[in-house]
């Protein structure tokens, strides 16, 4: 098994860079395995454990590029490394054809645009923090899209930001709206009158896609990052995301989402929902309704779209199971029927989706598993993929979907897998067409399940509009030629997988037919 | 007043980290200046100690 292998010195990429270089030298002849990586401890961990570390990587250090190939001969291993050499070369040549000097830290940057008001920073999470506090002290706004940043640095990071009256989305913030420009991973959405304050990226890409589809738009979409409400952080951006869409003009009714706050927060939430002076719905996933709280409280980030777009349009509005209770009885009818249920096999990209659809579930089918499918978690599992454990040396399963394809494909062999339930995330900056190798994937396990004579039913949701790069509707008729049965919305998905596995559960979920 | 230096004020970027956050912003007209940025000569913990360091002084 020959490794070849380049080191790089001092030359920097990020990572998307590095993973669309991996990617296209991943389709070469006789290639088996590729890294393209700067040489981080935990890189050098990873190229280990993948079998390509080489002796001549060893001493690589953080801003030192590898490029490591696994092929069949040394031939097609070095044919590999060229190309891969070409590629980063080419994308150098393109970037100094554009004559633009690149500043090297964030203070010349502002000498460059003094007139910046927002600092978008991904770096690795260990220097994030640096970056952040340079971009705060200067009296900028920022976006922080970088995770693994430790908790005591994003609390202090907060308090430089309240102090400044600035807001510190994130860390780990994977999307936000700010007067109409999406950042981060973002759909394409109308502009709008409903502002939102979101702890999670992929449950504020829910509501804003759900928002569109019923035709509203967002005003602004605050990220906050996913431990804002911890008893730790307080609260901070949260609190001071509510304030600042309350004082907004354009904003008119207001969405919060969030998983549960810490019970020490949850007054001063309460305070900072009361003070917004506008309709606050409140989707706090797993916190259940709160009657005389104020706000209002909703389950699922399906009904915190539809409970905004009610009340902007000043309409009632009440929850349901399904919105077209008809077509998901029609669609019931036609599954094949036969095996014995097995169990439901959930396999999510976004984390959030995957915690929703955990919390649609479980009080319907009973306890469900997150392992990574060591047989120990009973009947039913939930993988959220996109979770540290399932993306060490990997890219989020958002911009590299072959990791869940494969397990896809592996369900199909699996006789204890009835049920698939998968989520699909589209929007700016994520993969160009995640239906199209999921569909074959798809496609492919159902074919794999009916040769041993069993049937294997495939649910799914996409979160996107037909804004997006991908469009909505091509990647929903993609996943639908290849057999799944994709539903409006990710609680109805999780709702029609339980139905499809216990059509006992029927009148409830659908009432008299 | 600085939250009012966002909200409903054209977005004026400066972007540390992957470029492709650069190229969609500019995609809808933002004006964004990219940081050439790299991990700082030897590793992420004497940054972090530096930075602490200076915070101090």
């Amino acid at each position: 098994m020959p490794v070849r292998a380049v080191l790089r010195r001092s030359f920097y990429q990020d990572s998307v860079v590095l993973m669309r270089v991996a990617a296209e030298l991943r389709g070469l002849p006789g290639v088996r395995e590729v890294a393209a990586l700067m040489g981080t401890p935990a890189n050098h961990e990873m190229l280990r454990s993948a079998g390509l570390a080489t002796p001549a990587l060893a001493g690589a250090t953080p801003g030192d590029l590898i490029l490591a190939v696994d092929a069949e001969t040394d031939a097609q291993g070095d044919a590999a490394l060229a190309a891969g050499g070409r590629l980063l070369e080419e994308r150098q040549r393109v970037r100094e054809a554009t004559g633009r000097v690149r500043p090297l830290t964030v203070e010349s940057a502002l000498r460059t645009l003094p007139e910046a008001n927002l600092a978008v920073i991904s770096v690795p999470g260990a220097y994030a923090r640096l970056e952040a506090l340079t971009a705060l002290r200067r009296g900028l706004h920022v976006f922080l899209f970088s995770d693994n940043v430790p908790l005591a640095e994003e609390v202090e990071l907060k308090r430089v930001a309240v102090e400044r009256r600035l807001l510190c989305m994130g860390p780990d913030c994977g999307t936000a709206y700010l007067n109409g420009v999406g950042l981060g991973f973002a759909n394409v959405v109308p502009r709008g009158r409903i502002g939102c304050v979101a702890a999670s990226g992929t449950g504020l890409q829910a509501v804003a896609s759900h928002l569109a589809a019923l035709g509203e738009g967002l005003s602004h979409g605050l990220g906050v990052g996913g431990r804002d409400l911890s008893a730790e952080v307080g609260g901070a951006m949260t609190r001071l995301a509510l304030e600042a869409l309350g004082a907004d003009a354009a904003t008119e009714v207001v969405v919060l989402i969030s998983k549960p706050p810490a019970p020490g927060v949850l007054g001063r939430l309460d305070e900072a929902i009361e003070a917004v002076g506008k309709p606050v719905v409140v989707c706090c996933l797993g916190a259940g309704s709160r009657p005389g709280a104020p706000g209002r409280w909703v389950a699922t980030l399906e009904d915190a779209a539809r409970a905004a777009a009610a009340t902007a349009q000043g309409r009632p509005w009440s929850p349901r199971s399904f919105e077209d209770a008809a077509a998901v009885r029609a669609r019931l009818g036609r599954l094949e029927r036969g095996a014995p249920p097995a169990g439901l096999l959930g396999l999510y990209a976004g984390g959030t989706l995957a915690y929703e659809a955990r919390l649609v579930l479980e009080p319907l089918l009973g306890p469900i598993g997150d392992g990574a499918g060591d047989g120990h978690d009973g009947a039913h599992r939930i993988l959220d993929l996109g979770a540290d454990e399932f993306t060490v040396g990997r890219p989020h399963p958002m911009l590299d979907p072959s990791l869940r394809d494969a397990r896809v494909r592996e369900a199909g062999r699996s006789p204890a897998v009835g049920v698939l339930l998968l989520d699909v995330v589209l929007g700016r900056a994520v993969h160009p067409d995640p239906a199209r190798s999921l569909g074959e994937a798809v496609r492919e396990a159902r074919a794999l399940a009916a040769r041993d004579g069993r049937a294997l039913h495939v649910v799914a949701a996409v979160v996107g509009t037909d804004g997006d790069p991908q469009g909505l509707a091509r990647q929903v008729e993609a996943l639908d030629a290849a057999g799944a049965h994709v539903l409006p919305s990710n609680a109805q998905a999780a709702r029609f997988a339980a139905l499809a596995l216990a059509p006992a559960l029927a009148p409830g979920l659908l009432g008299a037919a | 007043m600085a939250l009012e230096s966002l909200l409903g004020q054209p977005l004026r970027v400066v972007n540390v980290g992957l470029e492709v956050f650069a190229e969609t912003l500019e995609a809808d007209g933002v004006s964004v200046v990219q940081v050439d940025w790299r991990p700082p000569a030897g590793d992420a913990r004497l940054a972090a100690l530096l930075a602490r360091l200076e915070d101090d002084g």
